[in-house]
């Protein structure tokens, strides 16, 4: 494979501009960094967000009237995907204190908690236990663990400055107070972040940080978080199960009015299964595969909302969907490795982001939607981007400066993973740039929650990418990982204490989706779509063509 | 210029005139575009994900694929996300494997060898054969942190099983019915823990946090609000000094070490 010989030419000038920028570097001359006015005219101009055609008003619901995306906007005007009139309620399947939907690291984190507290734990979740947006995430995990130099205080002032001031002041602050202690948890469960001989955390810049705060696991700081937490999630298997495969497709309250449980389809034999929990911790992630704006995405198969979908219809209002994160730096050549997310932090080692002259066009440490929006003006407006064989732009970050700056090998010491990646196209990115565009990566806001991860349904708790208000209009790298521990273990523990003590005995009920259904009858939404999507269809028009009798239940046959 | 804004992609319908080439899925034959990888040609072909299919970026193990090239009796494996395909592979999807994986207690483990040895005693089965380390997607010389856990070298097993991501497929080999990779878990978690020098600076901040010694600064910043995302340009002065505060904090220089130190000692440990 390799680079064609038209961005091998390109490259050169890459190479001719590098021992200059090297030296900028290691005089820590940086590229002037955009003012809070200056931030605001790059994203007001070059954000997808801002794309008037590409949102709608909600008709239905709980913020009927929110202004948000268009392939949002869907899911929430969508019907069940099964009637709920036809389930039967009284036949229970399963029975757990907690049932935790959702098994990436919130979840997990959430069940070894809540499991500690005394529950019984179900984890439903909707492909293999730890398939999740959290095996994915590379850069790190922020927390103020280093008292000489950082503090939550700063800490504090580094998320809700990333996030436009619009962050809810109690979520950030307990995410700020909680990290030093997720870190230690973390590493007593033998999690292998990577320190220093004598034992220090080594730590590095992310975006918007004004302290080097980022703890890392080499370049794959989220597998090695899932795979500590999902190893000790499959250790305590008298009291935590993991139904795999089964995404739950509605919430199951009781007529009292609290949470009762959910309704889950098992995906390879195409039944429902009815869960009956004393309380449910929402952990379903992000929403990449809606592929807002046709955008690629860094998210796992299974990113579709469907949290966001079951929470609404239960009554539990949403935020901050109005802005999506788009990572600045996916992969746009190779095709093969299009959208895959290359982590902040060779940015924070120090690697440049470079036009097609081979120049500096932003700061490289900006938080992501200014960074993103610096991009896509750059290649839009500019005019300087790269031009792909594919058709498309991308600009370049020069992973090879970080060779030369710090000797040859490190980037594959530092980045194996993303090594491993590109070597196997024939490129040595310790050797040889690559080729980067924005692409769709997080999903800032969410579900209402309060700081103990309660929602405003009795016996609902949320915990994760799911949820929104911790990270205002923008997350901050390094945040996402820590949010998911921070708030897992707070629902965790707490859904296990409301179901141990205050939740309510009731019959069981599906009625809110029935109403919902009324609702979206009365507003004159008609349509055949349905919700959650569980799964994107990738199934081609050809292929389509010829099944003449399958049925399609939205996105699955 | 076109807006790339919707530029991605037709991300998964391949370009018209790309090359049509055979590959046999399962033993069936479908034509499919020369330059889709193994999961997209699938997807081509017809096939819809539900095993098989996780993080489509390299990282989750759930799509191992074994597969051979024609007049050639060598398995070669690849993650079906990542590998191009090429004309006539003949491949298959292994998406589960019934491998052993031991239940044992976190907290009753001091961190040795013999701790290992006792919940997978078929770990003195292993004939190095090597069939393991060329079975794995990753690269990783499966065989050589076997032996390293064998002989109770645990740092040096927890480091050269790093990058594995649990795809199975060396479980799928094992002439002595090991589950290599549940094995390396277990070693890598006691190597984090037991093998490594602890994190004090760490320890101290959880205390000085559970002290209440921040509480003072937090509250100060929490008490300058936020902004309503409705309300943008309703800038009160709370919010005018958060910005301030914002603005004015200095930034730890890229090249730092890392016993730099604050000109302000503001809200620090002292």
């Amino acid at each position: 494979m390799a680079y064609p010989e038209s961005l091998k030419r390109l490259i050169k000038k890459v190479e001719e501009t590098r021992p200059e920028r090297i030296k900028r570097k290691q005089a820590n001359e940086e590229f002037p960094a955009l003012s809070l006015e200056e931030r605001t005219k790059v994203l007001n101009a070059f954000h997808p967000d801002v794309k008037e055609e590409g949102r709608r008003e909600i008709a239905v619901g709980p913020n009927k009237g929110y202004r948000i995306c268009h392939e949002m906007v869907n899911l929430l005007e969508a019907r069940s995907r099964v009637n709920p009139e036809k389930v039967d309620l009284s036949k229970v399947d399963y029975e757990a204190d907690v049932l935790v939907i959702g098994g990436g690291g919130a979840g997990t984190a959430a069940a070894l908690l809540a499991q500690e507290n005394g529950a019984k734990v179900i984890i439903a979740t909707k492909l293999r236990h730890g398939d999740a947006n959290t095996m994915m995430a590379e850069g790190g995990i922020q927390a103020a663990t280093k008292g000489w130099k950082d503090s939550p205080y700063y800490h504090y002032l580094d998320v809700i400055g990333g996030g436009h001031f619009t962050n809810i002041p109690e979520l950030v602050e307990t995410l700020v107070t909680e990290a030093p202690d997720v870190i230690r948890w973390l590493l007593d469960l033998g999690c292998n972040f990577s320190k220093y001989p004598d034992g220090t955390l080594q730590t590095m810049h992310g975006g918007g940080t004004c302290r080097k705060r980022m703890h890392f696991a080499a370049d794959i700081t989220g597998a090695e978080m899932m795979r500590t937490v999902r190893d000790e999630a499959r250790n305590r298997v008298e009291d935590i199960t993991v139904i795999e495969f089964s995404p739950a497709v509605e919430l199951i309250l009781n007529d009292k009015g609290h949470c009762a449980g959910a309704l889950l389809y098992n995906m390879e034999t195409a039944e429902y299964i009815v869960v009956k929990a004393k309380a449910v911790v929402m952990a379903t992630g992000g929403s990449g595969r809606l592929h807002i704006q046709n955008f690629m995405t860094t998210n796992h198969y299974g990113a579709t909302a469907d949290g966001i979908v079951m929470g609404y219809r239960a009554g539990v209002p949403i935020c901050f969907l109005h802005t999506v994160q788009y990572h600045p730096t996916g992969v746009i050549f190779p095709e093969q490795a299009e959208g895959i997310l290359i982590t902040e932090k060779f940015r924070g080692a120090g690697a440049n982001l470079v036009n097609i002259e081979g120049n500096q066009f932003v700061f490289e440490r900006e938080p992501r939607d200014v960074e993103a929006a610096c991009i896509i003006r750059q290649c839009v407006e500019v005019g300087k981007g790269v031009p792909t064989p594919t058709g498309k732009f991308g600009v370049w970050l020069d992973s090879p400066m970080l060779d030369q700056m710090f000797g040859k090998g490190y980037v594959k010491k530092e980045f194996p993973g993303k090594h491993i990646l590109f070597s196997r196209f024939g490129i040595d990115i310790g050797e040889e740039p690559m080729l980067i565009y924005p692409t769709l990566h997080y999903q800032n806001g969410g579900l209402e929650f309060q700081k103990d991860g309660s929602t405003k349904l009795p016996g609902l708790y949320v915990a994760g990418e799911v949820g929104g208000g911790i990270h205002g209009e923008n997350r901050l790298m390094g945040n996402s990982l820590l949010d998911i521990m921070v708030f897992g273990r707070i629902s965790g523990r707490n859904a296990a204490q409301y179901a141990l003590n205050n939740a309510q005995e009731g019959k069981l009920t599906l009625e809110h989706a029935v109403n919902y259904n009324k609702e979206l009858d009365e507003a004159g939404i008609e349509t055949d779509r349905i919700a959650p999507m569980l799964l994107p269809d990738y199934t081609l028009e050809h292929v389509k063509a010829k099944q003449l009798s399958v049925k399609y239940e939205g996105s699955l046959r | 210029m076109s807006d790339q804004g919707t530029l991605a992609l037709e991300e998964e319908t391949p370009k018209v005139e790309a090359k049509l080439i055979p590959v046999y899925i399962m033993g069936k034959k479908y034509e499919v575009p020369e330059s889709l990888t193994i999961m997209k040609a699938m997807e081509y072909a017809g096939y819809k994900f539900i095993r098989g299919a996780g993080c489509r970026g390299g990282i989750c193990g759930a799509c191992g694929t074994v597969y051979r090239l024609p007049g050639d009796y060598h398995i070669r494996v690849g993650l079906a996300c990542q590998t191009v395909v090429v004309p006539n592979m003949y491949l298959t999807q292994i998406p589960f494997f019934p491998a052993n994986r031991a239940v044992y207690n976190w907290k009753d483990l001091k961190g040795e060898a013999e701790e290992v040895y006792k919940v997978y005693p078929e770990l003195f089965r292993c004939l190095a054969c090597n069939a393991c380390s060329k079975v794995c997607p990753m690269d990783i010389p499966v065989m050589d942190y076997i032996a390293a856990i064998k002989r109770g070298d645990l740092e040096k097993a927890a480091e050269i099983s790093f990058d594995c991501i649990q795809c199975g497929l060396c479980a799928t080999r094992c002439m002595g019915e090991l589950a290599q990779y549940h094995i390396a878990q277990m070693v890598r978690r006691i190597r984090g823990k037991f093998l490594t020098p602890p994190s004090e600076h760490c320890e101290k901040q959880v205390e000085a946090i559970k002290s209440g010694y921040y509480n003072q600064y937090l509250d100060e910043l929490k008490a300058l609000g936020a902004l309503d995302p409705k309300a943008m340009d309703k800038v009160t002065a709370e919010i005018k000094k958060l910005k301030t505060l914002y603005n004015e904090r200095q930034m730890e220089p890229d090249t730092a070490e890392d016993d730099w130190t604050p000109e302000s000692d503001y809200a620090l440990l002292k």
